[in-house]
C-alpha cells in the first residue's frame, strides 16, 4: 500500500503533474505517513530519476522544469508538517543565485535556481543584473555556502570576475564557494577567474553543487 | 526569373502582423526611460515601473512610423561608391559577429580574440568579393574592454575600404564610434549622407526595449546612421515555442524599435533584421545550425519585405566547435535559403560553436556556400546577348550551338562555351577540391583553407588613409579612453 503511494509519488514527479502531486501529498498526510518519508522514497527518487533521463538525453528542459515544479507542489504540502515534527528536510545547502551585473537574460539562472530547489537546496535568487556587492550582503546575510553567478554575454561575463573578486575581498572564499554558467562560459574563464567550478546546464549545476558540498574541492 | 522561396502565406503573414500589434497593446512593451517622453508626446501610454516602463503602442502610430522609414538605403564604399543595396531582393553577405574566441587553427582550440585576429579576418574579408561588407567581428580581447566597441571599428577602419556591420556595447560607446565614422567620410552631414556602416540594435526578448536599446536607437535616429534591428527570440525559451508565435514576436519587437526609431528622426534608414533561432531542449542553448532557425530567419525577414522595409538575418553559422562536416553541412544550407529568402544582408559567415568562436579559415569555406548560394539566387538565365558575333543567334539556347557542332559533340571549342562558361559556372576557390586523384595525397578542406588564408593574407593591400583622417582617428580614440579612464593605444599594422 506504502509502497504503491511511494511509486505513485515518484511518478508524479517523472510526469511533471503538479497536480498530482499535491494530490499524493495530502494523501500521504491524511493517511498519517511521515512527510520527510514521502520525500525521501517517492518524490526525491522521482526528481533525481528525472535529472538522470535528461543526462541521457531521454527527458528535455521542459519537462525536467515541469518535474521540478511538480516536486515543489508536493514539498509546499508537506512542508508545515514535516516543520510540526520537527523532521524538516536538512537542506543540501545555502546557495545564493543571481546573473552578473549589467546581464538580464536569466533563462539558465531560473532553470538552473528551479531544478537546486527542486533538488533540495535551499535557494535566495537576487534575479538579474546584480552587482558584486548584492552578492556579497546576501551570502553574509543567510549563511551562503554557494554563490552561483550567471552571464549569458561576452560583455557581462566581467561581472563574474568582479563578484568572485568581491567574496574574496570579503574573506569569505575560500568557505563560501563561487560558480558560475552561461553561454559563454568555458573551464577555462572559470579558471581563469578562480572560480569554484562551471557548469553547462541545471543538471551539471546540481552535480557541481553536491559535490562543493559534498567535499569542498575546487572542481575547475 | 529569380528562384526563391516562401514559407509563409499572404493570410499567415496578416495574422502575424494582426497578432503582432495586438502584443504592443497587451502585454505591451518595456522600454527604456530615454525614450520615455518621446513616446509619452506622441500620446503613447507608458507606465512608470520602478525601473522600466511598459508602453502601450497603438497600431496607428506604429503604421505612421512603417510609412517614414525608407523602403531601402544604400552602403557606401571608403571611395564614396555604392556597395551594399539594403533594399528589394538584392542579397548580401558579412562575417558573423561579435565572438570573444578564435579557433587557432594549430592547436584547434578556442582562445581569446585579439587585434591580430580581427586584423587577419578584415584582410580575408576584404579580399573575398563574396562579402559586401565588413563587420566587426570578435571582440580585441589585448584592449581596454571600455572602449572595446570603438576599438574594433577602428581596427576594422583602418584596414578596409568596405562598408561595415557593427554595433556598440553601451549606450556611451556609440557616439564614439559615430565620431569616427564621420571622421572617416569626411564631416557628419556626409556620413548621413553617405552612410558606410549599419549599426545593429537589440531588444531583449521577449518584447523589452532596454535602457541600452532604446538610447542607441534614438542617437542612430537623430545621426541619420542606419540601425539594423536585430531581434532574438529563442522559440520555446525566451518566446512561444512554435516558429509562427515566434515570428509574431520578432515582429512585435522590431516595430516598437521601428516606432521608437522613427519617433526620434522620421526617415532615418532602419533595418528589418533578426537572430532569431530555436531554444535547445537539452542544452539551452540557441543551437544557428538549426534548420528550424534558418526557417524564422526566412519568416521574420518574409514579414518585413511585406511591410517593405529592407531585411536582415543570421545565418551560414554553425553549432560545430570545429570546422567540419557539421559546419559546412550547416553554414551551406543557410546560406543557400537566406539567398533564395532574398535576405538584404545575411551575418554569420565564419562563426562556430553557436556565435561563441570564429575561425577564418571557415570564412573562406562559407564565402565557397555563399559563392554557390548567390549563383542559385541568380537562377537559370537566357543568354545570347554577351556573345558578339554575327553568327549567334541570340534567341537560341540550344540550336545555335548544335548549328556549328553537328553531331560532333566539340563543345570546348564554341565560342559561346569560352564567352559565357564564367557567366554560367561559379569556379571555386581551391578550398573545394574536384580534382582527380593524384600521386599527391588528397587534403582535407580544413588544410587547403588554411593555405588560402595565408594566401589572401598575402595578398591583401592595406588602403591608405590620409594622415589628417588617422589624426582624427587617434583624437577620438584618446578622448574616449580619457573618459573611460584607460591607457590609449592606436592598433598598430
Amino acid at each position: 500500500m506504502l509502497d504503491q503511494l511511494f511509486r505513485a509519488m515518484r511518478q508524479s514527479i517523472i510526469d511533471g503533474a503538479p497536480d498530482m502531486a499535491t494530490e499524493l501529498a495530502q494523501q500521504a498526510l491524511a493517511n498519517g505517513v511521515d512527510p520527510l518519508e514521502a520525500v525521501n522514497q517517492g518524490f526525491a527518487v522521482g526528481i533525481a530519476f528525472a535529472g538522470d533521463q535528461f543526462g541521457c538525453g531521454e527527458m528535455f528542459l521542459p519537462d525536467l522544469l515541469m518535474s521540478a515544479e511538480a516536486m515543489k507542489a508536493a514539498i509546499k504540502i508537506l512542508e508545515p508538517e514535516m516543520l510540526k515534527r520537527g523532521s524538516r528536510r536538512e537542506a543540501l545547502g545555502k546557495i545564493v543565485l543571481g546573473t552578473a551585473r549589467g546581464d538580464i537574460h536569466d533563462i539558465g539562472k531560473n532553470l538552473v535556481a528551479t531544478i537546486l530547489s527542486a533538488s533540495g537546496f535551499q535557494i535566495f535568487d537576487l534575479g538579474t543584473s546584480v552587482t558584486p556587492e548584492q552578492f556579497v550582503a546576501k551570502a553574509k546575510e543567510v549563511d551562503a555556502d554557494i554563490v552561483g553567478v550567471s552571464a549569458l554575454l561576452t560583455t557581462t561575463m566581467a561581472g563574474q570576475k568582479a563578484v568572485i573578486e568581491a567574496l574574496d575581498r570579503n574573506g569569505l572564499r575560500p568557505r563560501v564557494k563561487a560558480i558560475i554558467g552561461g553561454a559563454a562560459v568555458t573551464s577555462k574563464w572559470a579558471a581563469e577567474i578562480g572560480a569554484d567550478g562551471f557548469s553547462r546546464n541545471a543538471i551539471d549545476a546540481l552535480e557541481l553543487a553536491k559535490n562543493l558540498m559534498g567535499k569542498g574541492t575546487a572542481l575547475a | 526569373m529569380r528562384p526563391s522561396i516562401q514559407l509563409l502565406s499572404a493570410e499567415l503573414i496578416g495574422r502575424i502582423l494582426r497578432e503582432a500589434f495586438e502584443l504592443l497593446m497587451s502585454p505591451g512593451v518595456r522600454v527604456g526611460s530615454a525614450v520615455v517622453e518621446l513616446l509619452r508626446s506622441a500620446g503613447v501610454e507608458v507606465g512608470v515601473a520602478a525601473s522600466d516602463g511598459v508602453a502601450r503602442i497603438p497600431e496607428s502610430l506604429v503604421r505612421q512610423c512603417l510609412a517614414s522609414a525608407p523602403r531601402d538605403f544604400y552602403l557606401y564604399n571608403r571611395q564614396g561608391e555604392k556597395a551594399v543595396h539594403y533594399g528589394g531582393d538584392d542579397v548580401h553577405f558579412d562575417p558573423g559577429s561579435c565572438c570573444v574566441q578564435m579557433l587557432d587553427p594549430d592547436t584547434l582550440e578556442a582562445r581569446p580574440s585579439e587585434t591580430r585576429d580581427l586584423v587577419r579576418i578584415v584582410q580575408v574579408t576584404e579580399t573575398l568579393p563574396q562579402f559586401a561588407a565588413q563587420s566587426t567581428a570578435v571582440v580585441c580581447n589585448d584592449a581596454p574592454s571600455a572602449i572595446g566597441d570603438l576599438y574594433r571599428l577602428l581596427v576594422v577602419l583602418q584596414h578596409s575600404d568596405k562598408p561595415v556591420v557593427t554595433g556598440s556595447f553601451s549606450a556611451a560607446g556609440l557616439q564614439g564610434m559615430i565620431d569616427l565614422l564621420a571622421a572617416d567620410s569626411g564631416s557628419p552631414d556626409k556620413l548621413r549622407q553617405q552612410p558606410r556602416a549599419v549599426f545593429d540594435v537589440c531588444p531583449s526578448p521577449p518584447l523589452n526595449w532596454s535602457e541600452f536599446g532604446s538610447h542607441n536607437l534614438l542617437d542612430l535616429a537623430r545621426a541619420g546612421v542606419p540601425a539594423e534591428i536585430v531581434a532574438m527570440p529563442l522559440a520555446g525559451g525566451t518566446a512561444p515555442v512554435t516558429l509562427a508565435g515566434s515570428v509574431t514576436q520578432h515582429a512585435a519587437e522590431v516595430l516598437a524599435g521601428i516606432a521608437l526609431h522613427q519617433l526620434a528622426g522620421p526617415g532615418s534608414p532602419v533595418v528589418w533584421g533578426g537572430a532569431p533561432a530555436i531554444f535547445d531542449m537539452r542544452t539551452g542553448g540557441a543551437p544557428m545550425g538549426a534548420v528550424e532557425t534558418a526557417m524564422l530567419n526566412m519568416a521574420c525577414a518574409e514579414v518585413g519585405k511585406h511591410l517593405g522595409l529592407p531585411t536582415h538575418g543570421y545565418l551560414v553559422a554553425t553549432d560545430s566547435k570545429f570546422v567540419d562536416a557539421q559546419a559546412g553541412a550547416e553554414s551551406g544550407r543557410s546560406a543557400m535559403l537566406g539567398a533564395l529568402a532574398g535576405i538584404n544582408m545575411i551575418s554569420g559567415a565564419g562563426m562556430l560553436e553557436s556565435l561563441a568562436c570564429f575561425s577564418v579559415e571557415k570564412l573562406v569555406i562559407d564565402a565557397e556556400w555563399i559563392a554557390s548560394a548567390q549563383r542559385l539566387a541568380r537562377g537559370i538565365e537566357v543568354r545570347g546577348e554577351e556573345v558578339r558575333g554575327d553568327d549567334v543567334r541570340r534567341e537560341s539556347l540550344a540550336t545555335a550551338m548544335f548549328a556549328q557542332t553537328g553531331l560532333s559533340g566539340e563543345f570546348l571549342k564554341l565560342k559561346e562555351t569560352r564567352a559565357l562558361f564564367r557567366l554560367e559556372q561559379y569556379l571555386p576557390s581551391p578550398v573545394i577540391d574536384r580534382s582527380a586523384r593524384g600521386s599527391e595525397p588528397p587534403s582535407d578542406v580544413s588544410t587547403r583553407a588554411r593555405t588560402l588564408v595565408d594566401e589572401l593574407v598575402s595578398k591583401y593591400q592595406k588602403p591608405p588613409l590620409p594622415e589628417d583622417v588617422l589624426r582624427k582617428f587617434q583624437a577620438i580614440v584618446d578622448r574616449d579612453a580619457d573618459r573611460a579612464g584607460v591607457a590609449t593605444a592606436l592598433p598598430r599594422n
